[in-house]
């Protein structure tokens, strides 16, 4: 494998410049995506966040190239490892998938194949990225089932004998078994309950740690980010709307929506207080206003939201936010700043 | 596992063998009786037709004329009795076994194989694809089989290589249709997308990941498609398409005893009642096989 051991926290593993992506259908347009820049410094993660529908898994799936039929995906720049994915065809796409850039699915009941063992199925991907022999391979495999904590003796099994979690497991392992410099975790804990989450998550940041390995985690559970990333982006309607390390999103919260969004959560403290929902519900995106997004739910908006775009707006060196109330430099959102 | 190993002792009770899923089919296949019956019947006819040449000499016990023993009746020497040329029946009976069972096979062979390609790529690229091959498929289905056989072999000429083409012609549509109802429903399943984020090509995708799994009811269609490509070949034999005189085809056989039904029906019973059980046996082995390889019917 041509990866260097050595890692160098400031090198760029990851970089997207202005994605678009669109579901154009018969009657109408779906803008999924509208302009989402993205830089993954090596070894770090970046935490993907918002509501269903913001299109999330748009972005991590456009990333590999693989958005669905009738999906037309627009992007000024993409490049991995300093590899430029859009010039890329057909056959070094698939070269790159698994080895440069890898993914885990939401669903470990149905990512997996049923006809065949797991051990078969790491082995697969191993097979087709390396020139390797069918034993060795297996060997691999084995290795890379131990490494996530499952006995290798169980390679044999198929994968309706495994258990929630273990699938996961071995979903990961399937992920990790290139050795990608890059991996796209697509909400990985969803399916599992919360202590198989916790294991999961703790063997994820144990790899990514010993791999030096960068990674995307798509989610929206607010609490895997803090656990887990470095940087956080927050997403509403296809748009980063808050961007930054997770102590500017999390301490120093600047927009409307992501304010929203800590609100919603309950209280540990204040157990019996009603919980706040953002009102209203997200809109549609074959019919997106034409200013900001989330001017219709937004109790700070003024006329200005509901006619242009917000600018994006850096707040200090790493905060980005798209809020056109801070043109205002007095405006303050309720949520108090910690520190 | 050793036993020095110190795994502790709930892993080494646990077997950890692979279990194969073809034990597990035939363990479900062998509580069937009926299948075991159809199995029965279809290894003996399989043996016999593979040692036909061994067993009888074709020149002088199959195809060879001994008028003088013409039309006898089923007795001791010849069990189910003699034709109009002296030929024993029963030699003749057993001996056509490797043509209604060979033809039925490779016809149903080349029958499946055309017909996954297609289904499977009609039900993995939907679209024009699609639309192309399942309206070719609705037209080649709407002609009866049997016009469709003649029709081929009319064009080609008699022979046993056309009646296979033919028959495994007109068996395509069944398969089509299957498959690409088995891969609708897998190719939207997350292990496939998976599989395309690890970078595999969608032809080893669909080739070792997507027909793997619609292999079940093209297994079963297979059994049930050899048991009405026996009934085709008969036919075709029968109206003098099939297997060209004087080789002792099912159909054939019906159709030469076809003028002493009145006076020596035995020359037609004994063909009918083979053509008969095969096919109850292909069946029989099919509707077991359904059930064994349906994980909803175990246990």
């Amino acid at each position: 494998m041509k990866k260097d051991t050595e890692i160098r926290k400031d090198d760029i593993a990851l970089e997207l410049k202005n994605l678009r992506v669109k579901f154009v259908l018969e009657r109408e347009t779906v803008e999924a995506v509208n302009g989402i820049d993205i830089t993954l410094k090596r070894g770090h993660t970046l935490g993907l966040a918002g509501e269903t529908g913001a299109g999330k898994t748009t972005t991590a799936l456009s990333l590999l190239r693989l958005v669905p039929h009738p999906g037309k995906v627009e992007c000024d720049s993409l490049k991995v490892d300093g590899k430029d994915v859009l010039k890329m065809t057909s056959k070094e796409l698939e070269k790159f998938r698994g080895s440069d850039l890898a993914m885990i699915f939401q669903d470990p009941m149905t990512s997996l194949n049923p006809v065949f063992t797991v051990g078969q199925q790491i082995a697969d991907t191993i097979m087709l990225h390396n020139p390797t022999t069918k034993e060795d391979a297996m060997k691999q495999a084995e290795k890379m089932l131990e490494l996530v904590g499952i006995p290798a003796v169980r390679a044999v099994e198929y994968p309706h004998q495994f258990s929630g979690g273990m699938k996961q497991r071995v979903v990961i392992a399937i992920a990790l078994a290139c050795n990608p410099g890059v991996l796209i975790a697509d909400e990985p804990t969803t399916a599992l309950d919360v202590t198989i989450q916790a294991q999961v998550l703790a063997l994820m940041k144990k790899l990514r740690d010993e791999r030096g390995m960068s990674m995307i985690m798509i989610t929206h559970d607010l609490g895997i980010i803090a656990d887990v990333c470095d940087e956080v982006a927050i997403m509403y309607a296809g748009r980063i709307v808050e961007y930054g390390t997770l102590k500017d999103v999390f301490n120093h919260t600047k927009h409307p929506y992501t304010e929203g969004l800590f609100n919603s959560l309950p209280n540990i403290r204040n157990r019996s207080e009603r919980l706040k929902p953002i009102p209203g519900l997200m809109p549609d995106p074959s019919n997106l206003p034409k200013g900001c997004a989330f001017a219709p739910r937004c109790r700070y908006a003024t006329e200005a939201c509901r006619t242009a775009r917000p600018a994006d707006r850096m707040v200090s060196d790493t905060h980005m936010v798209a809020c056109t109330a801070y043109d205002d430099p007095d405006f303050r959102i309720d949520r108090p700043e910690k520190d | 596992m050793s036993k020095k190993n110190e795994t502790p002792e709930l892993l080494v009770s646990r077997k950890y063998v692979r279990q194969s899923q073809i034990r597990i089919i035939l363990h479900n296949l062998r509580k069937n009786k009926g299948a075991m019956i159809g199995l029965a019947i279809i290894t003996l006819l399989v043996l016999v037709s593979c040692f036909a040449d061994v067993l009888f000499d074709y020149d002088t016990e199959i195809a060879g004329l001994n008028i003088s023993e013409k039309l006898i009746r089923p007795c001791k020497e010849h069990l189910f009795g003699t034709d109009d040329l002296g030929r024993d029946i029963f030699k003749r009976v057993l001996y056509g076994a490797r043509y209604s069972l060979g033809v039925g096979f490779a016809a149903t062979m080349i029958g499946m194989a055309i017909g996954v390609v297609f289904g499977a790529i009609a039900g993995y690229y939907c679209g024009l694809a699609e639309d192309i091959i399942m309206r070719l498929n609705d037209i080649l289905s709407a002609v009866p089989s049997i016009l469709m056989g003649i029709v081929i072999v009319s064009a080609l000429g008699a022979s046993t290589f056309n009646l296979m083409l033919a028959i495994g012609i007109t068996s395509v549509p069944q398969f089509v249709r299957i498959t690409r109802a088995a891969v609708l429903s897998v190719r939207n399943q997350e292990y496939v997308e998976a599989l395309k984020a690890t970078g595999m090509s969608e032809a080893r995708i669909i080739a070792f990941h997507i027909i793997p799994n619609c292999m079940s009811p093209i297994i079963v269609q297979i059994t049930l498609r050899i048991a009405s490509a026996i009934i085709a070949t008969s036919s075709l034999s029968f109206l003098g398409l099939g297997v060209p005189v004087p080789a002792p085809e099912w159909g054939s056989m019906l159709n030469l005893g076809r003028s002493y039904v009145r006076t020596a029906s035995y020359l037609t019973i004994f063909p009918g009642i083979a053509i008969l059980i095969t096919v109850l046996a292909f069946n029989l082995l099919g509707d077991g096989l359904r059930d064994a390889l349906d994980p909803k019917l175990r246990k």
